[in-house]
């Protein structure tokens, strides 16, 4: 994937993200000691694993041009289903897994009927199911925390393959699955495409409507096995796991340099940007930042990725009329 | 006070590769109703942007009553009393007559909206103009003819001294037009000159004073309409030997039918039947929003019809989106490149693919080499000029992205293909080549359907043209029979039949 931006401000884009993720390395070295230990690097790819997983379906939304609010939502909507599955249900831990999978594909699925079908702007339509998902998680625990899972259930969050936490394993084949499904095969094409001038795409006889209900599908499968994954390290289903979940996601991508208008964006970036709001989570937490000024910081990065996206389109875009008129 | 309202001399505009317009000089005297017609291309749009600051002339000065100006701007068009009514019209539909006219230039009282002075200057404007409109109803519930009226109403509420009017008839119907020639009248009694841009030159016959010819981008001459007719104008509008810049073709041997349109209703059609014979090139003629894109979107799947049949080799054709007729072989060069037909911000070779990509695919996953291949092919086959595969479309010029949605539909493999406006916005040069091209696919057997609004590539071009009007067939022509007044009369064939919708508007908004 060489294309997507050749000329030298692109050259810049791609590796100043880069540049600015090995500063805050450099910078948390020198400010926290132990930062750079290898526990301590474990730890953070452990922490960011989820918000990796999920970042991969938000940008293939943020590709085609939507945008998917409604992901902390189900990733809450799903711990908590997960959780009476396990503790309540008694379900085995593989059909338990697997029902929450096929739950969240077929929520996905309907948020891009609504979107495709009905014309619901994305922005409202995951909007609404982000207040639908929590409420429904809320009704169903009453807002209690749910535990009591079986012991091999703690694997998937907690476990390692030798030194490598079992969730960065996982972290790891999803993004080399949406590396491939973006690179490899004609769906990746068709996200670009449709992201691009998604009327373009119909008129070149792509199915637009049904690609589109696929990857909210998909976004949503994601965010569901980051959710299943929440509930296996943290060991209790709560309906707050996912507060604030969508924000990181998206902020990860864009700062990854995926355009919030679609069409433009490269895994190799989105795995930048999600490393590099682990690294401020992780980093800010070692030099004593609390929580609420990191949310003011990350409020504030988010705004400047996406200034930035758009400063460029829009210089690039001037460039094209003068080309054209000159 | 001289006569000369507007004067314009030696305006120049040059775009990369084209010269718009050379060195134009044309005068408008105060108070006339000033024509300006050519064929599309001539330079019209390209004249009346340098005076309404749109674009700024090459070279040249502008002279507004007796004011000197290299380049306008629209603020200072505006300022010095120019007015521009474009085919879009700019009007915000959710908001009443009275908020649109004063839209930008609301009369205030205080820091509070004046409304009651706003309703009784709209009110003494358009009894002032004899437009019979409430100024509270909502732009949204009138028909065009009305918020053509409002457009003009709220042009001369802002002093306008010249009006500009690009088209303004193109999407009314006869006696709405009617209704704006008399308001046309009334303007031109209290003084506003009206600069005026039409296809249909019958209508000049009735409003203008003079008329303006351009052609190619040179000015030709200015004649009084009441000394000249018809035939005159065409002849100085087309001026020139048609049949010199075509390639030459072989007549089509075949009378098999491969495309037999039955009946076709829907997306602004009303009953167009007509038949595609093997190997041959129909030229669709007709004036825009004629029917023949609209006829185009139908075929290709891209909109629905309302009832009638389309029979394609043979067999009844039920095209429902672009991928049946991707399928079915038919392909569809649009007539926005930018907008439809390529992908600018991929890369070339990704382009051309696009359409079959499932066939050169296994298991969803893209066969590489075969792509690199197809692309190569079509790409030395149609001479597409780039140094690279990877480049992106938008760095193209026009005649090399036409090139590269030319490939994209060819590697299609389609059998019938149908171009919408196949050269607009494209060099001479890249012109001919596509023309070139149409020939090779003609002789590999193809059946082409050509749209274009451009007379004489039309008439160079087809075997065959089909004229449609406001929805219908209204001519057909063998090659032996080509001419284009007879084109131009057929396109411009008007039906009556819709004046009752406006007489019913009428009835409810007084």
């Amino acid at each position: 994937m060489n294309y997507k931006d050749s000329s030298i401000g692109g050259f810049l884009k791609k590796y100043a993200i880069l540049l600015v993720l090995i500063a805050l390395i450099i910078f948390f070295c020198v400010r926290a000691p132990g930062f750079t230990t290898l526990g301590n690097l474990f730890n953070i790819a452990r922490q960011v694993s989820t918000m990796g997983i999920a970042a991969v379906g938000c940008m293939f939304v943020l590709l085609i041009g939507g945008i998917d609010l409604s992901i902390g939502s189900l990733v809450a909507f799903i711990n908590i289903v997960c959780a009476v599955f396990l503790a309540r249900l008694k379900l085995n831990i593989p059909t338990a897994v697997i029902i929450c999978l096929l739950l969240a594909v077929g929520i996905g699925a309907l948020i891009g009927v609504l979107v495709t079908k009905l014309h619901i702007p994305p922005f409202i339509a995951t909007l609404a199911f982000m207040s639908i998902l929590s409420g429904v998680a809320l009704t169903i625990c009453k807002g209690l925390p749910i535990s009591g899972f079986p012991t091999a259930f703690k694997i998937l969050g907690q476990g390692y393959v030798g030194i490598v936490p079992v969730p960065v394993i996982i972290m790891i084949v999803v993004f080399a699955i949406g590396a491939f499904i973006l690179n490899k095969t004609i769906y990746g094409r068709y996200f670009y495409a449709i992201g691009g001038n998604e009327e373009a795409a119909r008129l070149s006889g792509i199915k637009v409507q049904r690609i589109k209900i696929a990857i909210y599908a998909l976004s949503s499968l994601f965010a569901a096995i980051a959710a299943i994954l929440l509930l296996s390290r943290l060991n209790s289903g709560s309906p707050q796991t996912g507060d604030g979940f969508e924000f990181n996601v998206i902020t990860a991508c864009v700062v990854g340099g995926v355009s919030i208008s679609g069409g433009s964006g490269r895994i190799s970036g989105v795995i930048i940007g999600v490393l590099i709001m682990g690294v401020l989570s992780a980093g800010l937490i070692m030099i004593n930042v609390n929580e609420f000024i990191q949310m003011i910081i990350k409020g504030i990065i988010l705004c400047i990725a996406v200034g930035v996206d758009y400063a460029q389109k829009n210089s690039k875009k001037r460039k094209i009329l003068t080309n054209q008129t000159a | 006070m001289s006569e000369t309202i507007l004067e314009l001399k030696d305006v120049t505009k040059v775009y990369p590769g084209v010269v718009a317009l050379n060195s134009v000089s044309i005068h408008v005297r105060r108070g006339e109703v000033h024509a300006l017609v050519g064929e599309n291309g001539a330079g019209k749009s390209t004249l009346i942007k340098t005076v309404s600051g749109a674009i700024e002339p090459t070279d040249g000065t502008i002279i507004v009553d007796g004011k000197e100006f290299r380049s306008m701007t629209p603020s200072l068009s505006k300022e010095n009393g120019i007015g521009v009514i474009y085919q879009e019209l700019n009007l915000v539909e959710e908001l009443s007559v009275v908020d649109n006219i004063f839209l930008g230039e609301y009369i205030l009282n205080g820091i509070v909206l004046d409304r009651g002075k706003m309703q009784k200057k709209a009110r003494d404007l358009f009894e002032k103009l004899n437009i019979k409109i409430d100024p509270n109803a909502l732009i949204c519930d009138l028909s065009v003819g009305y918020k053509q009226m409002v457009v003009i109403a709220k042009a001369v509420s802002q002093n306008t001294k010249i009006l500009i009017m690009d088209e303004p008839s193109a999407a009314l119907t006869t006696s709405e037009s009617e209704a704006m020639f008399q308001l046309i009248a009334t303007l031109k009694k209290s003084g506003v000159t009206i600069v005026y841009i039409s296809h249909r030159l019958e209508e000049l016959f009735q409003i203008a004073d003079r008329a303006t010819v351009l052609r190619d981008g040179n000015y030709i001459d200015t004649v009084d309409i009441d000394k000249t007719n018809k035939a005159e104008l065409v002849k100085l509008m087309i001026g020139r030997d048609l049949d010199e810049t075509y390639p030459e073709r072989s007549e089509p041997q075949t009378e098999e039918v491969i495309l037999d349109i039955r009946h076709l209703c829907g997306n602004g059609l009303r009953d167009v039947s007509l038949q595609v014979k093997k190997g041959e090139v129909l030229g669709l003629g007709g004036l825009i929003g004629s029917g023949r894109t609209e006829l185009a979107e139908i075929l290709f799947g891209a909109a629905k019809k309302d009832s009638g049949q389309i029979i394609f080799k043979g067999q009844e054709s039920h095209v429902k989106c672009p991928t049946d007729a991707i399928d079915q072989k038919i392909a569809l060069i649009p007539e926005d490149r930018k907008l439809h037909g390529a992908l600018l911000h991929l890369p070339i070779d990704e382009n051309i693919t696009m359409p079959i990509l499932k066939r050169i695919s296994r298991f969803s996953v893209i066969n590489r080499g075969l792509e690199k291949q197809t692309v190569d092919k079509y790409i030395s086959a149609l001479r597409i000029k780039t140094p690279s595969v990877t480049q992106l479309v938008k760095n193209l010029s026009g005649g090399n992205q036409q090139k590269v949605v030319l490939a994209k539909w060819l590697s299609t493999d389609p059998d019938l293909i149908i171009f919408d406006e196949p050269t607009r916005g494209i060099d001479v040069g890249a012109k001919h080549e596509i023309y070139q091209i149409i020939n090779d696919l003609v002789a590999e057997g193809k059946t082409l359907i050509m749209i274009s609004s451009e007379m004489p590539e039309l008439i160079g071009m087809a075997d065959r043209i089909v004229v449609l009007s406001e929805g219908r067939v209204t001519g057909e022509l063998k090659r032996e029979e080509f001419d284009q007044e007879k084109i131009l009369k057929f396109a411009s064939t008007i039906d009556d039949s819709e004046n009752n919708d406006v007489a019913e508007n009428k009835e409810r908004l007084q």
